[in-house]
């Protein structure tokens, strides 16, 4: 393709500190622009770990794990949370929400941390408020709804916030752990489909990361962690 | 930055029954201790204003600061009085340019009566230099004539006119009334900030007068002179309780002081009006120290379990955390976060203990001033106080950088996934 991928290990190992076995050892790994991953990974698998690594919370031990071109671990820790607000957008399992802020507002944290992001929404001739507003009713998101306190929505609709949320401002990267996992099983599809139809749109790669394979179907690109990481899973958290 | 003050406040907000808790206390504590301050120094201001251009304060033997507090700021009694006689000496003791006596120990719903005579009014001072004034009405002249200090007039609503009873002894309520013999207020003085605005003046014949038929603190059984044959009796008072005493020269005040105090007829003491308020001020200020040593611990107290609050909290807050953490909240933004919540408690703390204090200031100084005589001036903040608030705000900060550091910690080891 000759175009720079959005995501690229080389020789990665991660260990967590005072293990001795490595967590991650990812050999080469690649996520080229506007991809719609599905990444296969069960609990303890290390997922959280890579999750981890793609934001630049945690370094690895060795190895490159570049984004958009730029190596983390060649960022200092405020410039890496800056590239992470500037570039990352982040779906979780659930309590995606800060429960103090209204439905718009949480959306809205997003542009506060970043001003690339913003000044992206700007671009497009809209306020940040109208394009959270957008992206909200895009993702069905309508009406009173917008005015309900975060912890009284339904799950769904708290998740249909927090992706809101990973949209705005068009950040490159969407990563999405689990999103759908305290969702019943008719409102996943539904979700998984809005968040991909906005994420085309707005041209951003997906990496979305589940233990459930029955999601993987409207993934064009489908990959086990398992694949991919050469070392051996060591039970870990979440 | 200025972000993270809206998401604090909005934050604080959100768990405002448990934070309100806490900030009650810690309102509580601050308006104690900045009240415990502002009473402290009003009580000073309104001592050393009491008195002026008296040279010497003189009265049966005591210590000096018990003579001060009866003979000046009418709190307590006096143990003994001193002679008419010695008065006399005083008098007419060639280095004495004048001498006023004090005669105390009646009151009227409260308020303590001075018999003195005209002397008083010529030759009292307060605060710098300044004579008494009348608001309304003249001088008592005749027999049972009263001049009422401004409060008396206020607190219990007295006219030109107003006919008063006096009671025996100092208390509030006194079941021995001198009923027989009412007085009328002739005179209103004008309003001082000391102890005068809460005195009835009256002559010493007239206490000498009300008291013809009493003997040992009671009324003579079945004796009784009626108000209009007391002229006909020797008013002449027999004793005083003090004098206030103005030199002609003030640099002989030792060797008055001296002699005074040696006066071979009768135990007397002298006091210099300045060194005995300095003497009071000695012992009073342990017990300054003491109470706002413990208001300053009651303040920690306070502080102490908003820490403990917003720590307690933190808990259930690391999925807040990480989530701010992915929208790229640095960690030391989550380190603002939580020591500016702390701050904001701490400076609204500090804000509405002003706040309370000055609404007790207006509801309770009436009844302090009335009570113990001092004025306690209903103002925003002091100089001095807003120092105090300052230190305490200080403190705040430094106890709110505990959560603070706290959450830093916890979201660089969480980073967007909590640790359960």
């Amino acid at each position: 393709m000759g175009e720079l991928p959005v995501i690229r290990i080389r020789e990665l190992v991660f260990r967590w500190p005072g293990a001795t076995a490595a967590c991650l050892d990812i050999p080469a790994f690649e996520a080229p622009r506007g991809e719609h991953l599905f990444l296969y990974g069960p609990s303890g698998s290390g997922k959280s770990t890579l999750l981890g690594l793609l934001g630049g919370v945690l370094l690895p031990e060795h190895g490159a794990l570049a984004l958009l071109g730029t190596e983390l671990s060649g960022l200092a820790a405020p410039a890496r949370d800056r590239f992470r607000a500037d570039h990352v957008g982040y779906i979780f399992q659930q309590f995606n929400l800060i429960p103090y802020l209204g439905v718009v507002d949480n959306v809205l944290l997003a542009v506060r941390f970043s001003s690339r992001r913003r000044e992206r929404v700007m671009a497009r001739g809209a306020t940040p408020f109208d394009e959270a507003c957008r992206l909200l009713d895009r993702l069905g998101m309508t009406g009173d709804l917008l005015h309900r306190e975060a912890v009284r929505l339904s799950v769904g609709q708290q998740q249909r916030v927090a992706a809101a949320r990973a949209l705005i401002g068009g950040p490159e990267i969407i990563i999405a752990d689990e999103p759908t996992s305290a969702m019943d099983a008719g409102l996943q599809s539904v979700f998984v489909d809005l968040l991909l139809t906005e994420a085309a749109a707005a041209g951003a790669t997906v990496i979305f990361v589940s233990h459930d394979h029955r999601l993987a179907a409207g993934f064009p690109r489908q990959l086990a962690l398992a694949d991919i990481n050469r070392a051996i899973a060591v039970g870990e958290a979440a | 930055m200025s972000y993270a003050l809206t998401l604090a406040a909005r934050s604080a907000w959100n768990r405002r029954l448990t934070l309100g808790m806490t900030l009650i206390a810690f309102v509580l504590s601050v308006a104690l201790l900045v009240g415990i301050e502002r009473v402290r120094t009003d009580a000073r201001d309104t001592f050393s204003r009491s008195v002026s251009g008296t040279d010497l304060v003189v009265g049966a033997r005591a210590s000096a600061v018990q003579l001060m507090l009866y003979a000046v700021f009418r709190i307590g009694d006096a143990t003994n009085n001193m002679r008419w006689d010695s008065f006399r000496m005083l008098e007419n003791h060639p280095q004495v340019a004048w001498a006023v006596p004090l005669s105390l120990g009646d009151s009227h719903r409260g308020f303590p009566v001075l018999g003195t005579n005209a002397g008083y009014f010529e030759h009292f001072r307060y605060g710098e230099s300044r004579a008494l004034v009348l608001a309304a009405g003249r001088r008592n002249k005749a027999l049972f004539e009263a001049v009422i200090g401004a409060e008396v007039a206020e607190r219990l609503g007295y006219g030109e006119g107003a006919r008063i009873v006096l009671n025996h002894g100092a208390g509030e309520v006194s079941l021995a009334a001198h009923d027989d013999k009412p007085f009328a207020v002739v005179g209103i003085l004008e309003r001082t900030g000391t102890p005068v605005d809460r005195t009835v003046h009256v002559s010493l014949e007239a206490i000498e007068a009300i008291h013809l038929d009493w003997q040992g603190g009671a009324r003579i059984p079945g004796f009784s002179i009626p108000a209009e044959f007391v002229s006909k009796f020797n008013l002449a008072p027999k004793q005083v309780t003090a004098a206030l005493v103005g030199l002609k020269n003030r640099s002989a005040v030792f060797a008055v002081q001296r002699q005074v105090n040696g006066y071979p007829d009768e135990p007397l003491l002298a006091a210099l009006p300045g060194v005995a308020l300095d003497d009071l001020w000695q012992i009073v200020g342990v017990a300054e120290k003491t109470l706002l040593a413990i208001s300053a611990m009651v303040v920690a107290v306070g502080l102490t379990g908003l820490v403990a609050v917003i720590l307690a909290g933190l808990g259930e807050r690391r999925r807040e955390l990480a989530i701010l953490r992915a929208v790229g909240a640095r960690p030391r933004d989550i380190f603002a976060l939580l020591t500016l919540e702390g701050l904001f408690v701490t400076v609204l703390g500090a804000v509405l203990g002003l706040l309370m204090l000055a609404v007790a200031t207006v509801a309770l100084g009436p009844l302090v001033e009335l009570r113990y005589g001092v004025a306690i001036q209903p103002r925003v903040v002091s100089l001095e106080e807003l120092q105090w608030l300052g230190m305490v705000v200080g403190v705040g900060l430094a106890a709110s950088l505990v959560p603070g550091y706290r959450a830093y910690r916890l979201s660089l080891a969480d980073g967007l996934m909590p640790r359960t």
